[in-house]
Formats: structure tokens, sequence, C-alpha cells
């Protein structure tokens, strides 16, 4: 078995999804590639190379593939896909971009959001806001695969693959970058983070959503939001936590003015200490909630920030 | 401009499912049904785009059992101009559904294609980048704006660090987040008057395509459940809490 991963990377740096994604890579078993397609991408391959079970970081470093677009980066893929049994990429925007266009080219199936490795033709995902897990098993040559980080522990750096370059630049005409607004943050990323706190609409406002900062800045913590808080235009689409938003895993979640909708739960029902602040007692978010503390946010913030 | 958008019949948002008790599927028998709501912003896309002069033509399409036709008559009381229904009663995989809408896509000829970015259902997220790339076609997926100019549409897109707007060129497809629109409901009237509406019914053969699964579904369980906690009385219990029995402070 020969396994290629796509790495994701942000700004020249490799981002932490990747090692998540080689250790499903091991799961799975076999000589593990990892794609860097981008440009001015050396450090990222270098940074790629030291992870632990890689063989061999294969770079596209060239302008068709800045921006990772799915046109020329999916066509990348299918060119070198002949050489590999699996090919994996993480379940971000980026991996849910361009992986189904190898798949669909390749003609066969895409397995979404794997959260556990079975053997290296079955995998178990989460289905219907992740209320029912699914056993699937694929017969054909080429398993196509995004993973989703929350199951799988990142594999540790202390590898030295060897790093070579791939001279594919394959045309495109169709599609153009135009402009790219990044949401600029001093705090962990929302992923990767040990302590989340996320904001909904009980938060009223985005000014409100201060509030969360000084605790997030006593806890380390990331700050996400619901979809309501999203919407009502209180914070970025970015900080969206949910079945169709980010997906995280943390130590420690602390859910503030959210209502608890299967949507959300969908996204965060897998940190492993899991705290609600709501005034309404009956919210559905307690259910799920390992310590609940009924009553309005607005006193028991600051409260909660001085005894930090 | 033509514009076609595919909608999928799939449980309603608001029902939480049950697992079979022989682990074999989740159970939909009595579960009620509906047009998945990413599919619900592609129709309001197209029919926005309508009233605005830029698309002439707005024809929906799903695949799916005999029962989905109630979603393509959603679609027709949403203001969709006519409607294909590819039925089978087999349980269509995103592969074989991006097969078929490249054989509808081939049909009609449409400038734009939109679908919703995911079925809420099987949570895949593929059909809308499959079609584009059978179709050979540029694609703007997790669309938060949608702007036709010309040939051309730029389309803004959520992802993961926050947006990014792509231009391709027409014809397109493009997949739908939550935020490019807020759905219109059906009025009555026009839930009436899209009874009235063309609804071409077809079958996988007249296409050509297979659409056996390529994956063995083996089992589907319910995920570990949460025991519900405590409920603690003030700030105070809760650090305590955190710090000595949950230990994470
Ligand atoms: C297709 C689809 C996809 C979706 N995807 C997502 C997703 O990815 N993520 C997501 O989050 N949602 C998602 N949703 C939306 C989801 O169904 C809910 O609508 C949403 O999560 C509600 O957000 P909320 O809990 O902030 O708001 P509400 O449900 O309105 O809850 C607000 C809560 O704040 C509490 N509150 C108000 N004021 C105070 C106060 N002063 N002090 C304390 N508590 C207070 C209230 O008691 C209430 O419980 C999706 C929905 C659909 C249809
Ligand atoms: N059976 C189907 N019929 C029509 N459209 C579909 C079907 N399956 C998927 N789609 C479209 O593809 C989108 C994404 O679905 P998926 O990739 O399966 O998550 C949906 O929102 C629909 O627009």
């Amino acid at each position: 078995m020969s396994i290629l991963v796509l790495a994701e990377h942000h700004d020249g740096q490799l981002a932490g999804a990747t090692a998540h994604v080689v250790a499903a890579a091991q799961a799975i078993g076999g000589d593990i590639d990892i794609l860097v397609a981008g440009e001015n991408v050396g450090a990222v391959a270098e940074a790629a190379a030291k992870l632990d079970g890689v063989s061999k970081v294969r770079v596209a470093d060239h302008a068709v593939y800045a921006h990772q677009l799915a046109e020329p980066l999916g066509a990348l893929l299918v060119e070198l896909a002949g050489d590999y049994s699996h090919l994996l990429a993480a379940a971000s925007t980026t991996g849910k971009n361009v992986l189904p266009r190898v798949a669909a080219l390749k003609d066969v199936s895409q397995i979404s959001e794997i959260v556990e490795v079975v053997d290296a033709d079955t995998f178990k995902r989460p289905i219907y806001a992740g209320n029912a897990i699914a056993t699937v098993k694929s017969d054909d040559i080429l398993k196509v695969i995004t993973v989703r980080s929350t199951g799988f522990d990142a594999v540790s750096e202390g590898g030295s693959a060897s790093i070579e370059s791939v001279d594919t630049v394959v045309e495109n005409s169709q599609s153009h970058f135009i402009k790219q607004e990044l949401a600029q943050s001093d705090r962990p990323e929302l992923a990767g983070a040990k302590v989340v706190i996320s904001g909904g609409r009980g938060m009223g406002s985005g000014e409100n959503f201060k509030l969360l900062d000084g605790i997030a800045d006593k806890l380390g913590a990331a700050i996400g939001a619901s979809r309501a808080a999203v919407d009502a235009g209180f914070v970025p689409n970015d900080m969206q936590v949910g079945q169709t938003g980010k997906i995280v895993a943390p130590e420690l979640y602390i859910a503030v003015g959210i209502s608890g909708a299967i949507q959300h739960l969908a996204g965060m029902k897998d940190s492993k200490v899991i705290v609600a602040i709501n005034k309404d007692e009956e919210a559905p978010i307690f259910q799920v909630a390992d310590y609940g503390l009924v009553g309005d946010l607005f006193e028991l913030l600051p409260e909660l920030e001085s005894k930090l | 401009m033509k514009v076609l958008v595919a909608v999928k019949r799939v449980i309603d948002y608001n029902v939480k499912i049950r697992v079979k008790a022989d682990h074999t599927d989740v159970d939909l028998t009595n579960v009620k049904m509906a047009m998945n709501p990413f599919c619900e912003i592609a129709v309001e896309e197209a029919v926005r785009l309508k009233e605005k002069g830029v698309a002439t033509e707005v024809v929906a399409v799903t695949i799916g059992p005999k029962a989905a036709q109630e979603q393509l008559r959603t679609a027709l009381a949403l203001g969709a101009d006519r409607a294909v229904h590819v039925e089978t009663e087999e349980r269509v995989e995103s592969l074989a559904a991006a097969k078929l809408l490249a054989k509808v896509v081939e049909e009609e000829q449409p400038n734009l294609v939109i679908l919703g970015k995911q079925a809420i259902d099987t949570d895949n997220n593929q059909t809308g980048q499959m079609l584009a790339a059978l179709a050979g076609l540029p694609q703007g997926t997790f669309a938060s704006e949608v702007v036709v100019e010309g040939d051309k549409v730029q389309v803004t897109r959520e992802i993961d660090g926050g947006l990014q707007t792509v231009e391709l060129s027409l014809p397109a497809i493009v997949t739908t987040d939550l935020r490019l629109n807020e759905p219109r409901y059906a009025k009555l009237p026009d839930i009436m008057k899209a009874k009235k509406k063309p609804l071409d019914v077809k079958s996988p053969a007249d296409y050509g395509v297979e659409v056996a699964s390529r994956l063995t579904l083996l089992k589907v369980e319910s995920p570990a459940e949460r025991k519900g906690g405590i409920k603690v009385g003030s700030v105070d219990e809760l650090v305590d809490k955190l710090k000595n029995e949950a230990k994470v402070l």
C-alpha cells in the first residue's frame, strides 16, 4: 500500500491538521508520501519532512498552485494519484474543495471525514450531523478520503523524509483568484486549541464578544461561535462551530448563550469536558454539559474572568 | 441565461434520527422529510437571479424516489420554471448523482448550476465538486456571495480562515453556504400554481448511468452517548470543579 497525503498549509506554514492526517495514514499502513502544492512552499516542505512516518515529500512549487484553487490542484492530484492506493487530505475547506474532483475524475467514490480506520478498505464516519456513525467499505482501487482531525492524534516530529520536486504544471484558465480576507487573530486555531470558548445568539452583539476575550486570554483558548451568532454578524464565518462549520474536540469547551441545537452539538460534543452557561435551565445544551451554570452571562462572565 | 438547481430530499433538519435495531441503517420510516436546507438556499439564489433579470429560466432537478417530487414542487412554488425528476428507488451516492447531473447539464446547457454545499443526511459535501470535474467546469464552492457579470461569475467562498473571492468563467458550478441568502417560504397561491408547472420524469437508464452503490455500508451505530452532568450553583463552584474534579484548569 502507498499513501499520498495532501499537505494543508497557510501563509507559508504547515498547518497542524497535516500531522493528524498522517496519523490516519499510519493507521491504514504502508508507505506515506506528502504532497506540498503551492507557491514558495519550501518551508512547508521542510516542516512536512519532519513528520514521523513520512518517506518522501513531493513539492509542486508554482504560481498556478497558489491559493489552492481546486481546478489546478485537482488536476495535479489526478496526475500523481496513479502511484498510490490511498489519497488523503484534511477535511478542511481545501480538502473538501479538491478531493471530490479527483475521485470523480478517477471514477471512484470519495469518503468524507473519516474518524476511524478499521482496515485499509474500511472506515468509520459520522453521518446525520454525527447522530450516527457509519462503517463503510470501499473496493475501489484508489481510496480518496478526507480525514477529520479530531479522530486521530497528531504524529510527532522526528522524521527526516527526502524532499523531491514535482515538475507537473497544469493549465488553468477557468478560475482566477481575486482576493482573500483572512481573520487575523493571535489566539490558537479553533481546530487545534486545548480550550475553546464559544458565544451564541445570547451574546447579543459582536461588541459583547469582548466579554469572552479576557477568559480566553487567561485560558489560552480559541474563540468560537454558533451559526446564529455568525448569521447575526456578531463574528466572522470562520468562527462557526458545528455540523457545517468547524469540528472541535478540546479538553474544555465552554458554550455561552448557546441553546445546543443538534447542528451545533455535531461540532463540539466530542470535547472532553463541556461547560454551558445559559439563562434558560431547559436549554438542550445542558443535556451534554458536564457542568451547567444557569444564569445571565452578562453577570457570570465578568465574575468567571475575575476568578480564573 | 439558464440556471440549473439541484435539490435533494432529505430528513427534516429538526428531526433527531434513530439507528435501526439491527444496525443496518438509520430508521427513516414515518420521519418528516424536506428539501435539504442548502438546496433551499440554492433555489433562492437562482430565483433572485431571475428576479434581477440576470437569469431567464430556472430549472430544478432531483434524483430520488417518487416522493422526491414533493421537493421539486416546492422548488417550483419558490419560483423555478420547470423541473426534471430522475426517478430511482436506489440509494444514490454522490458520484452517481454527479454523473446524472452531468448528463442533465449536457442536455440542458445551463450557464450556471447551483447546488447545496452538503446534504445533511450523508454530510458528504462532494456532489458539486464531482459535477464540476465531470462536466469540465470551474467551481465556486461554499459560496456566501455570487455576482454574475457578463460571461464571468465572482464567487465569495467561506473558507477555514475567512473569505476568498474567485472569478470563474461561465458556465460554472456553485455550491451554497449558509450566509448566501435567507430562503423565502412558499406562498399558498404559488404552491397551487406550481402544480401546473412542467415536470419531466426520467430514469437513470435514460441517461445510461449506473447508480448501484460503490461503497458497502457495513454498519450504522449510535455515537457514544454523553452522560448529562450536573448543574453548579455558582462561578466559584464551577471553577472548583474544573480545577479539582475535571482537572482541566
Ligand atoms: C443546514 C443547517 C446547518 C447548520 N449548521 C450549524 C452549525 O454548523 N453550527 C451551529 O451552531 N448551528 C448550525 N445551524 C443552526 C442551528 O440549528 C441553530 O439555529 C443555532 O445553533 C442556534 O444558535 P444559538 O444557540 O446561538 O441561538 P439560539 O438557539 O437562539 O440560543 C440562544 C441561547 O442563548 C441563551 N441566552 C440568551 N440571552 C442570555 C443571557 N443574557 N445569558 C445567558 N444565556 C442567554 C438563550 O437561553 C438561548 O438558549 C444549522 C442549521 C441548519 C438548518
Ligand atoms: N440525489 C440528489 N438529487 C439532486 N441533487 C443532489 C442529490 N444528491 C446531492 N445533490 C446536490 O448536491 C449537494 C451536495 O450533496 P452531497 O455532496 O451529497 O453532500 C446537495 O445539496 C444537492 O444540491
